[in-house]
C-alpha cells in the first residue's frame, strides 16, 4: 500500500470488530494445525501433551461404548473454540480414513461377534444424532461465519459432513446444504432410535411413535433455526456487504498504487524538467500512453498478439526518439515466426523515421485482412532518393525488405524527398501452414 | 456555410473550467468562442441561446456527457454542428459520440492550428475523421458473416469508401488521398460524409456495444 493510498481511506467499516483476544494459558481448544476432522483430537492432544494418534485412537475406541467416542466428539465440537493462533495447516486425510476404516471394521466385529446388542445400536443412533446436532449448532454459531470472513476464504473444510461437496459450491449453499445434512443425521438417528426401542419392547414398529420422534427432531432443528436464524442471516449479509467492500477497497488501492507509482514520479519529473520542452513532452507521452493502457486496455502479451507487438514497437520508438507514434491497428492475429518478423520490420521503419526524417509524428496503420497482413509506416519528414541509399542502407536492406522476403512476404519503400517517407509490409497469410516457416536469424 | 469574413462562433462544453480557459486561450483570435458550458443542463440551455456554428464537446461529463447534449440538441437545432474533443480515445467514446451526430472526434492533445482546422471544416459540413477514427470504422464495418445485415446500403461500404478509410487510417490528408486514388478532394470528402452517414445511420446498433466488447482503442 503507497503512503498517498492510507490518507485517504473511505470510511468504511471494512471488517466487524474483532473477536475479544482469548487469553494465553493452557486452555483447551480445536486446532486447526494437524487437525483430521475438526480438530478436537488434536487439539486435546495439544491441550494434554500427548500424541494426537493416542487422542484419536482413544476416540474409535470409545465408539465402541455405545458410540460414546462420536457423543463425545461431536459435544467437544459443538462447545470448543477454535485456536487461531496457529495457521492452518493442511488436514491429515490419511490418518483420518486410517481411523475410519479402523472405526468400521471394530463395529463390524463387534456386530458379528453379537456383542453390541441393542444397546450398542442404541448407543451408535444417538451418536448420529450427536453428531448431527453437533453439525447445525456449528452451522448457527454467528462468531464462525465472522472466523470464516477473517479467515478470507470460506472455511467449509471446518464441517466434515458433506465438507467435500460444499467445497466446489457458493458459501450460502453449502452452508444450507450442510445445515440440512446436520437435521437428515438427526432425524434419521431418532427414526432408528425409536424402531430399535420398539424392536426392545417387543412390540410392532408403532408409526406413531416414528413420526412422533420425527416430529421431536423436526422440532429440535426447528428451534435452533429460531434462535440462529436471524443472526446466521444478518452474519450472512455482513459477509457480502464485507467482501464487496473489500473488492472495491483492493481496486482503490490499485488505482492508488497505479497513480502513486507512475502519474505522481511522472508530474515530479515534469517539474524538475520544467525548461525542457522535449523532455516534458516525452515524459507526458509515456505517462499518457500508460494511463490509456491501464485505463482501456486488456493486457495481451507482445509475444502472443500483433496489436500488443506493435503498439510495444511504436511505444519503444515514442520514448527512444522523442516522437510521436499514431498506432492504429484494424482486426487482430496471433504472432507466430512470420508475424514477430513483420512486427520486426515495421519497428526498424519506425526507428528509421524516427532517426532520419526529423518529425514530430509518425503514423503506424496495421490490418489483418483474411488473406494477408498489411502495415504501413509513414511519415511526413525529409525523404530521401532510394537509388541513392538502397544498396549500403542495412536498415532498409537487412532489417526490413530482407526480413520480409525471407518471410514471405515484401516490402515497398516510397519516399520522396521534402514530403516524407512511406514503408508498406506486406505478409500472406497462410493458416493452415501455420508456423512452419524458418524463422531466419531475428 | 459561412463567410471568411465572420469568425466561426464557437461554443465549449467541458466540465474542467481549466481546459476551456486552455482551449479558449489557444484558439485566440482564429474563431471566436461566444460561450461555455460545464454542465450538460447549461450547456443545453446555452447552445439554444447563441446559436453556434460548431460546439466543441467533452464526452466525459456528470449526468450524461457529450451524447445527452448532443441527443438532447440534434433535433431542436440540426444545424449546429458538433465536434468532439475528447481526452479519451476509446473505441465506445468514438463510435458512441459519432454515432450520436457527432462530426468529428479529435483528442485533446491536438494542435491548436489542427483544432482550429478541425472546426472549420466540421463547420463547412465536412467530416472529421482521426487516423484511429477510421481504424475504428474499418473495424466495425469489417465483414462479419455471423451478423444478419438489414440494410445493405446503409451496412456495407463501398470498396472507394474503404480504400479511403485506410488511407486515411494511414495519415494521408485529403488532397494525398485524391492524388493516391485518382480523385478529386470533393469525392475523397464526398467519401468521407458518406462514411460518416453510414456510421450514424447503420442499422448495425450494436456498433458501440461491439467496440466495447473488444476494447478497440
Amino acid at each position: 500500500m503507497p503512503a498517498t493510498g492510507q490518507n485517504r481511506r473511505p470510511p468504511i467499516a471494512l471488517r466487524p470488530p474483532a473477536p475479544a483476544p482469548v487469553p494465553p494459558g493452557p486452555r483447551l481448544y480445536r486446532s486447526t494445525n494437524g487437525r483430521a476432522l475438526a480438530g478436537v483430537a488434536a487439539g486435546i492432544a495439544q491441550h494434554l501433551r500427548v500424541p494426537v494418534l493416542a487422542v484419536r485412537i482413544a476416540f474409535v475406541v470409545l465408539l465402541v461404548a455405545y458410540g460414546l467416542g462420536a457423543i463425545l466428539y461431536a459435544a467437544f465440537w459443538a462447545v470448543l473454540p477454535v485456536d487461531r493462533s496457529t495457521p492452518p495447516s493442511r488436514r491429515d486425510v490419511g490418518q483420518l480414513s486410517a481411523l475410519a476404516a479402523l472405526s468400521i471394521g471394530l463395529v463390524t466385529l463387534l456386530g458379528m461377534a453379537g456383542w453390541g446388542g441393542t444397546a450398542f445400536l442404541i448407543g451408535l443412533l444417538a451418536a448420529v444424532v450427536a453428531v448431527g446436532v453437533g453439525v447445525i449448532w456449528h452451522q448457527a454459531d454467528p462468531d464462525r461465519r465472522r472466523r470464516m470472513e477473517d479467515a478470507g476464504v470460506p472455511d467449509v473444510s471446518k464441517v466434515p459432513v458433506l465438507g467435500a461437496l460444499s467445497g466446489a459450491l457458493g458459501d450460502r449453499r453449502s452452508m444450507i446444504l450442510r445445515f440440512g445434512g446436520g437435521a437428515l443425521l438427526v432425524a434419521v438417528g431418532i427414526i432408528g432410535l425409536v424402531v430399535v426401542t420398539s424392536a426392545l419392547a417387543g412390540a410392532q414398529i408403532s408409526w406413531t411413535a416414528l413420526l412422533n420422534g420425527l416430529l421431536f427432531a423436526l422440532l429440535a432443528v426447528l428451534g435452533i433455526t429460531v434462535v440462529f436464524g436471524p443472526v446466521l442471516w444478518r452474519s450472512v449479509g455482513a459477509l457480502r456487504t464485507e467482501r464487496e467492500a473489500r473488492i472495491r477497497e483492493t481496486e482503490r488501492a490499485e488505482i492508488a498504487a497505479m497513480v502513486h507509482d507512475q502519474v505522481l514520479h511522472t508530474l515530479a519529473l515534469i517539474q524538475r524538467n520544467s525548461g525542457d520542452a522535449r523532455e516534458v513532452a516525452r515524459l507526458a507521452r509515456g505517462q499518457e500512453r500508460s494511463l490509456r493502457n491501464w485505463l482501456y486496455k486488456p493486457t495481451a502479451s507482445p509475444a502472443e498478439k500483433l496489436s500488443a507487438a506493435l503498439e510495444e514497437a511504436s511505444a519503444e520508438v515514442e520514448d527512444t526518439y522523442a516522437i510521436s507514434v499514431d498506432t492504429v491497428v484494424v482486426g487482430d492475429v496471433d504472432v507466430d515466426s512470420d508475424v514477430a518478423a513483420l512486427a520486426a520490420a515495421a519497428r526498424e521503419a519506425m526507428v528509421n523515421a524516427g532517426k532520419h526524417a526529423g518529425v514530430d509524428t509518425i503514423s503506424l496503420y496495421a490490418e489483418v485482412e483474411p488473406e494477408q497482413v498489411s502495415v504501413f509506416v509513414r511519415d511526413r519528414g525529409a525523404g530521401f532518393e532510394l537509388a541513392a541509399v538502397r544498396d549500403d542502407r542495412h536498415g532498409v536492406q537487412g532489417s526490413i525488405i530482407g526480413r520480409m522476403q525471407r518471410h514471405g512476404g515484401r516490402a515497398e519503400i516510397r519516399s520522396t524527398p521534402g514530403e516524407g517517407t512511406e514503408v508498406r509490409l506486406y505478409l500472406p497469410r497462410r493458416s493452415d501452414e501455420g508456423t512452419n516457416k524458418e524463422s531466419g536469424h531475428d | 456555410m459561412t463567410d471568411e469574413s465572420r469568425p466561426l462562433r464557437v461554443f465549449l462544453v467541458d466540465d474542467h473550467a481549466m481546459f476551456r480557459a486552455g482551449v479558449r486561450a489557444e484558439l485566440g483570435t482564429r474563431v471566436s468562442v461566444v460561450g461555455e458550458a460545464a454542465t450538460v443542463a447549461e450547456a443545453i440551455s446555452s447552445i439554444a441561446a447563441h446559436e453556434p456554428d460548431v460546439v466543441l464537446l467533452d464526452v466525459h461529463m456528470p449526468d450524461g456527457g457529450g451524447r445527452a447534449v448532443l441527443e438532447a440538441m440534434r433535433k431542436t437545432h440540426p444545424q449546429v454542428k458538433f465536434l468532439a474533443l475528447s481526452v479519451s480515445d476509446a473505441a465506445e467514446d468514438v463510435i458512441g459520440l459519432i454515432r450520436a451526430g457527432a462530426r468529428g472526434y479529435v483528442t485533446k492533445t491536438i494542435s491548436a492550428e489542427e483544432l482550429a482546422a478541425a472546426i472549420r471544416r466540421v463547420a463547412e459540413g465536412d467530416a472529421v475523421f482521426s487516423p484511429r477514427l477510421a481504424g475504428f470504422v474499418l473495424d466495425a464495418f469489417a465483414a462479419r458473416p455471423d451478423q444478419p445485415v438489414s440494410d445493405p446500403e446503409l451496412d456495407q461500404l463501398t470498396n472507394r469508401e474503404r480504400e479511403v478509410l485506410r488511407l486515411l487510417a494511414r495519415g494521408y490528408a485529403y488532397k494525398e488521398i485524391a492524388k493516391e486514388l485518382y480523385i478529386s478532394i470533393k469525392t475523397v470528402e464526398t467519401h468521407v460524409s458518406n462514411v460518416l452517414r453510414k456510421l450514424q445511420m447503420s442499422n448495425r446498433y450494436e456498433l458501440s456495444r461491439w467496440a466495447a466488447d473488444r476494447r478497440l482503442v
